[in-house]
């Protein structure tokens, strides 16, 4: 796998789904590779444009030549223990770039939008030299933080419409939330909602997200803005020394910009 | 714990009819299997790099236009070349009888006609996986 | 009463409910239907004596390979007594790619007829006379491009195209519902449609612009209400489009047709006709306020449904299709095609083509249900469900007003999941045995001798790829790109396609050609997620 192997990589993450008990070893020796890689979720209620935003993103990264992981997390049903992965199908664009490796998972039964072994896959892409991961879950409600743990960025997206219920959200997005998306911004209340938002922010001492977005994916609109601020975080976690860099960001106030929000 | 079936559907060529893979798709879920859905209009090309990303167990082709017949090889072919693990594929669709010799030469170990119950494909699948014992590589 | 067959009666997987019998007590709650056929809101049928003056049209869609064997293909039909033409193209042609498109790989000729440039269209009517036969055209988000096609043909034969009579299908709506040979997203397409409309409008009167699709969402796995309700939700979009560009709605509706599709539950087949011209008229007449009765009018063409034929003895769907064909006259429909028996398995053959006409003509002439205008109008049973089909169709409709029309319910996947789910419901029902399919699981019987079937020779392809090549080298290639330079700036404007599309086609450039200078400023659409 490390000499670049695409099907390689893809069986280890196999293994790594399975909790394989040689994933263990596997860990172990790709321990010294990790680090290298931007890690960036993308969450947020089904149907609001995640895997488009991923998709145009993608697109921008490629074109500057960037290694891309991308990793779509869908739910198992809980009454067959099946699942239905069809994110990846906004993404074909993709498919023939070497330079970008998609794995769809399904959360075989953990709590919330993430199954356990993503942080695994995570390391794997790592290791394999992606320069950015993206990894795209279902927000399902307060249950799933657990992004927050497993990457450097959350880009929460959310959708005109929940401009009633953003008391809701308040409770466990917001705070992970490092940039929040308003896609389909087209719609009526993308406006309001994203001025609600950025009164909640500045109110909100904890977790601040920096910045609010509004998009519209399938036109190609605000995805340069997204990149932008994602690259503007990236940079501010990059200690010129760190071996554990969620570590640093989650010290409170060390790394926080005077109220740098953006306008739009 | 038995361990998750993978399978990948696609159609590969320009026919739009997907009522039959959104069917299996419900029905496989429903069957406990991870049903990775790719959709429409794809070369034989990317259903491969796909289906070597997702490492899957089964790759699921279907196509209504009479295109399998240089579509489904194509698709086979690549999959032999690209990886070592020996994927199952099958295929759907409006397939005459007389192609389907062709089609298992090519790599295609079965075809399931329009209606086939979903339990026959979730039991065939179920068969022939434990067949094939499991993963040989690490 | 002794024990029942079933503990539950209904029409279909999903369906209304059956009860033993129907009386003139199931009749009540709802303003009685006195209309007689020809008369507002046309529940029995839109002309008054029915088809006692005039038939049917009975309209075989054929077309597969070259022009050449479809042209010889034609002919045989025309001399077989066939009243009007229907053309399939092969899948290429319908997504806007040529034949050495690396994805038309495989597909070329395949289910249609391939045409790629203006020049196989003119080989495709060769020697015959356009002004004298109506065309059926199963084109959609390429229709523009045909359509130019087909008007030029008919010039070079010396016929102007206000003498020209047929139908594009030109419904995109249905397309990503449940057909998918789109090209271009949703809000662009539809600027192409009312281009199309409202150019047939003003320039071709007889021709109708459009064929507002159901067929294919039945196919797809709707309901007989579901296959209703959206077909007439699609409907009241492209009425309201049309209206936004500001044309008068009696100057267009007239030529507004649709096309359903014929299940084997003949009762209710009969009632979800009724059931729509009902509604369509209502709709026509009170939203949209149309003063033409012309308008209000629901002109349909029917197709039996082939799914429902079997691959598992295929003589049985001669018997379907029968029942499904007497459903679509007892219904009232204006033009039928019935599917061959063959037809589960590959494109039918010329003997199974020929059963599926004369299925049509026993009908017309040996049955007597033409000779009366809604024979089974006043049956209890018809009528109650009648009046229930036609009130689930509103609340469909209220339900997707609610969402923003038809256009914001198809982007937010509303009607695709609903059809899925359906199709799975019958599916599931199918499998465990509940719906019984003759011949696949009853009445089952021993592997029998596989019937003839249609080859397409797979030389085809290459020597359609050639013929291209051909034409390409052959042309004034100056011109060709000047013309799709002014492709380029039309679609940018909102100005109407049409006249620039004819230059384009006059000029040989191809169907692939054009389409991607489309895509270039219309965008190319992603198909939605599936649940």
């Amino acid at each position: 796998m490390l000499s670049g192997e695409k099907g390689s990589l893809a069986r280890l993450i196999t293994l790594a789904e399975r909790e394989s008990p040689d994933i263990a070893k596997i860990t172990e020796m790709i321990s010294s590779r990790l680090g290298k890689a931007y890690r960036v979720g993308i969450t947020g209620p089904p149907g609001v444009g995640k895997s488009t935003l991923a998709d145009k993103l993608t697109l921008i990264l490629r074109k500057q030549g960037v290694e891309v992981g991308i990793i779509a997390v869908d739910p198992s049903s809980p009454l067959s223990g099946g699942a239905v992965l069809g994110d990846r199908i906004r993404m074909q664009q993709h498919y023939l770039d070497d330079g970008v490796f998609i794995r769809s998972m399904a959360t075989r039964g953990s709590y919330g939008g993430l199954s356990r072994t993503v942080g695994t896959v995570i390391d794997l892409l790592d290791a394999f030299g992606k320069d950015i991961i993206i990894v795209e879950t279902v927000g399902v409600g307060q249950m799933d933080t657990s992004i927050r743990e497993l990457v450097d960025s959350v880009v929460l997206v959310l959708v005109p419409e929940f401009g009633n219920g953003i008391q809701l959200m308040k409770a466990g997005f917001l705070e992970i939330a490092d940039i929040v998306v308003i896609n389909k911004a087209d719609r009526g209340g993308a406006e309001i909602l994203a001025n609600e938002l950025r009164d909640e922010l500045e109110t909100n001492l904890q977790r601040k997200p920096k910045s609010v977005i509004l998009a519209q994916g399938i036109h190609n609109i605000g995805i340069e803005e997204l990149h932008h601020e994602l690259e503007k975080r990236r940079q501010w976690l990059k200690p010129p020394q760190s071996v554990n860099l969620r570590e640093e960001v989650a010290v409170p106030g060390e790394r926080d910009e005077p109220g740098e929000k953006t306008r739009i | 714990m038995k361990r998750k079936i993978r399978v990948l559907i696609a159609k590969p060529g320009l026919d739009g009819h997907d009522r039959g893979v959104r069917v299996i798709t419900q029905g496989l879920r429903d069957a406990g299997m991870e049903v990775i859905y790719l959709g429409l209009r794809l070369t034989p090309e990317q259903i491969a790099e796909a289906v070597i990303e997702e490492d899957v167990d089964v790759v699921g082709l279907s196509c209504l236009s009479g295109a399998h017949i240089a579509l489904f090889p194509k698709t086979a072919k690549l999959l032999r070349g690209k990886s070592s693990k020996d994927v199952l594929v099958i295929g759907g669709g409006i397939i005459p009888p007389k192609d389907i010799p062709k089609l298992k030469e090519a790599g295609i170990t079965q075809i399931f006609g329009p209606g086939t119950p979903i339990a026959e494909i979730v039991k065939f699948i179920r068969t022939n996986l434990e067949a094939k014992g499991n993963d040989t590589q690490d | 009463m002794n024990q029942e067959r079933k503990p539950e009666f209904r029409t279909t997987v999903g369906g209304t409910v059956i009860k033993p019998v129907y009386t003139p007590a199931d009749l009540e709650g709802v303003p009685p239907d006195r209309s007689l056929p020809g008369e507002y809101p046309f529940t029995r049928h839109i002309r008054a004596n029915g088809y006692r003056s005039r038939l049917w049209t009975m309209r075989q869609y054929a077309g597969f390979a070259t022009v050449e064997e479809t042209n010889k293909r034609y002919k045989y039909l025309y001399g077989q007594g066939n009243t009007g033409f229907s053309v399939a193209f092969h899948l290429p042609t319908q997504e806007g790619y040529d034949s050495d498109h690396p994805l038309s790989r495989g597909e070329v000729g395949r289910c249609g007829v391939a045409i790629d440039s203006l020049q196989d269209m003119e080989r495709l009517w060769d020697g015959i006379p356009l002004a004298e036969i109506s065309t059926s055209m199963t084109i959609n988000s390429t229709a523009p491009i045909i359509l130019a096609m087909y008007i030029v043909a008919a010039e070079k034969q010396g016929v102007d195209k206000s003498q020209l009579k047929g139908t594009v299908q030109n419904d995109i709506l249905k397309e990503y519902i449940a057909r998918n040979t789109y090209i271009f997203p949703p809000e662009p397409s539809l600027r192409l449609v009312t281009d199309v409309c409202t150019y047939c409008a003003r320039e071709m009167p007889p021709w109708n612009s459009i064929s507002i699709s159901g067929y294919h969402m039945r196919e797809a796995g709707a309901s007989a209400i579901q296959e209703a309700a959206f077909t007439l939700a699609n409907g009241i979009a492209y009425v309201g489009a049309m209206i936004a560009r500001g044309m008068e709605v009696d100057l267009f509706a007239p030529r507004f047709s649709f096309f359903f599709g014929a299940y084997t539950n003949l009762l209710e087949e009969v009632a979800k006709f009724r059931a729509a011209r009902r509604a369509w008229a209502k709709i026509m007449k009170e939203r949209f306020n149309a003063q033409d009765p012309r308008s209000m009018m629901l002109r349909y063409h029917v197709q039996t449904d082939g799914f429902t034929l079997t691959e598992q003895q295929p003589l049985n769907n001669i018997a379907r299709v029968t029942l499904q064909a007497l459903a679509a006259v007892l219904g009232g429909c204006q033009s039928l095609h019935t599917n061959s028996f063959d037809e589960a398995l590959a494109l039918p053959t010329e003997e199974a083509v020929q059963v599926a006409l004369r299925t049509q003509q026993i009908i017309a002439h040996e049955s007597g249900v033409a000779d009366s205008a809604d024979p089974l109008g006043g049956s209890y049973y018809i009528d109650y469900l009648t009046n229930h089909i036609e009130s689930e169709i509103f609340k469909y409709l209220a339900k997707i007003d609610e969402m923003g029309g038809a256009l914001e319910a198809i982007k937010k996947g509303y009607i695709q999941k609903e059809i899925a789910r359906s199709a799975y419901e019958y599916q599931k029902a199918v499998d465990s045995g509940e719906q019984v399919v003759v011949g696949v699981n009853k009445f089952t019987a021993d592997e029998e001798p596989p019937i003839k079937l249609l080859e397409i020779d797979e030389k085809v392809e290459k020597k359609q790829i050639a013929n291209l090549k051909r034409l390409k080298e052959g042309r004034d290639k100056e011109r060709v790109r000047e013309v799709l330079s002014k492709v380029r700036s039309v679609a940018g404007r909102e100005e109407n396609i049409m006249p620039v599309l004819i230059e384009a086609v006059k000029a040989y450039a191809s169907v692939g050609e054009i389409s991607d200078t489309l895509r270039e400023v219309l965008g190319e659409y992603r198909e939605s997620s599936l649940l």
